[in-house]
């Protein structure tokens, strides 16, 4: 690496440090006056989630020298502990903290990021997506937000209906679309390049926009909806093309979590990806009984590049990872 | 050939996309939370200077492209092929009006310029930013007039046509701006 004369100075500006902790005391503000919990979870764990799309960071732990290290991890999310803490009794508890996720950098990713995640017990995730739009007509200082279903905008942006266009229809819509890609991508696959290239960049450009019920293929750790089991209980929020927020009316069933644990694990093995231990703590506590909850997660530093206007995520990071 | 994996590609960098040698002109990171990671990545086909956005999955790799600019000699042109000489090695190149392109209305006999080369065969030829040529026609202007507004239209040596200020004569030695095409100066012998 070579250093440059300026390179030992910030990513950010000392101006816009004081605005950015401003806006986290505001936050901080927010949930302690609805009676939250704030809560202080580890960020290096003896096992991590098995999402295929997340790469933790190991760590190598030594309890004494001249063993084998024991490898740990740094949280991809403070998920895992905070639901233990929930079917512990906590009630509804908040926490911003690091997460790491690997091989992530990029113009909105930086590896070491700072996450804002909450959960309210007994509520389900409409009501969690009016608190979530709260925060953000604080912090944002918008009027308020809109709403659509996964397949709603699907339908608007291509009139196609996302649940049931074969990977066919997929691939020709990129290629109307001028995108050259040819890969091999499994439905959901298609669905997220669609969404990601041609679909977020054109939301939340007035208001801060919620998707919600994604596909059960995209679950991840939501439930799937009784009434209808091609969708998750899931929604993300989007502000000016960038995808900001994600959360779940959340999974409770261990046995179902399980299972789709040791699936992810499954397209880890053919995708030659890192296996990881499955995380029994946190099925054990599902198993003793997690309350009925809802859970969102959000990141921190792309709200405050939201809400000051900067173009990219490291001018408001103290140091970002090229200067860490 | 080195491989590059999509996290490598970097503005500049070359490679092989379908047989055809591309140069990078962004690459962005595009993953959703819980999702596919992609990069989305313009580049410019060097052959026929089109640019196209192509997605990979993140970790693809791509197989880098021989590609290297040299400085050249102009000789001559025959019509068909337009000759330059390495003037260090002594090489010569010969390329056609298709890879000449935009470029031959600038060359000018032993005018050093840039040719790009994949796999040693010359793909792309670049004029010097700045060229001195002589004007070979253009209308009379108007005496005295030296402000230049407006201008007219004056054909250099190599053919080019070039707008130029009133005052400027048939014969004169005039520099011009390669990249927009526009006058710059009169030259004095």
């Amino acid at each position: 690496m070579t250093i440059s004369t300026s390179s030992w100075k910030p990513s950010a500006s000392i101006e816009t440090l004081k605005v950015r902790a401003h806006l986290i005391r505001q936050i901080q503000r927010f949930f302690d006056e609805r009676g939250f919990l704030e809560v202080d979870t580890p960020l290096m764990c003896s096992s991590t989630g098995t999402d295929p799309n997340i790469e933790s960071i190991s760590a190598l732990f030594k309890p004494f020298a001249d063993v084998h290290p024991t490898p740990y991890y740094l949280q991809s999310s403070p998920e895992f502990a905070m639901k233990r803490l929930l079917a512990a009794g906590s009630g509804p508890t908040y926490q911003i903290c690091k997460a790491f996720r690997n091989g992530e950098v990029g113009r909105y990713h930086n590896p070491e990021f700072t996450m804002l995640e909450w959960y309210r017990p007994d509520w389900d995730d409409h009501a969690l997506m009016e608190e979530v739009a709260d925060l953000l007509k604080l912090i944002l200082k918008c009027e308020q937000v809109e709403k659509f279903t996964y397949r709603e905008v699907f339908q608007h942006f291509f009139n196609l209906d996302p649940f049931h266009a074969s990977i066919e229809d997929l691939q020709s819509l990129v290629r109307e679309n001028h995108l050259e890609a040819d890969l091999s991508l499994s439905h959901d696959g298609w669905l997220q390049l669609i969404m990601s290239h041609f679909i977020e960049p054109q939301l939340g450009q007035t208001l801060p926009t919620f998707i919600y019920d994604f596909p059960a293929s995209q679950a991840a750790l939501a439930r799937i909806k009784p009434e209808n089991n091609l969708l998750a209980a899931r929604f993300e929020v989007y502000v000016k093309g960038i995808e900001l927020a994600n959360g779940f009316h959340e999974l409770l069933d261990a046995d179902e979590q399980k299972a789709r644990f040791l699936q992810d694990l499954e397209t880890r093995k053919t995708q030659n990806q890192p296996i990881t231990p499955l995380d029994e703590l946190f099925l054990a506590a599902l198993k003793a009984g997690l309350p009925d909850c809802s859970g969102v997660a959000l990141g921190v530093d792309r709200l405050i590049m939201l809400a000051l206007n900067k173009p990219s995520i490291d001018q408001v990071i103290s140091f970002d990872f090229l200067k860490s | 050939m080195a491989v590059f994996s999509t996290n490598e590609f970097k503005p500049g960098l070359k490679i092989l996309l379908d047989h055809d040698p591309y140069t990078i002109l962004e690459n962005e990171f595009v993953k959703p939370g819980k999702g596919q990671a992609f990069n989305r990545v313009k580049v410019r086909n060097l052959k026929s200077g089109r640019v196209i956005e192509r997605t990979f999955k993140s970790g693809d790799t791509a197989e880098g492209a021989d590609v290297n600019d040299i400085e050249v000699q102009f000789l001559y042109g025959d019509g068909e092929h337009w000759h330059f000489m390495d003037q260090a090695s002594f090489e010569q190149y010969s390329i056609n009006e298709a890879g000449v392109a935009d470029a031959k209305i600038w060359l000018k006999e032993q005018d050093t310029c840039t040719i790009t080369l994949w796999n040693g065969v010359p793909l792309a030829v670049m004029p010097p930013t700045f060229v001195v040529l002589t004007i070979t026609e253009t209308d009379p202007g108007v005496r005295g007039d030296t402000s230049g507004g407006g201008g007219k239209p004056a054909t250099l040596e190599t053919g080019a046509v070039v707008r130029v200020p009133l005052f400027v004569q048939t014969g004169e030695i005039i520099k011009v701006d390669t990249r927009t095409g526009t006058y710059v100066s009169r030259v004095k012998e």
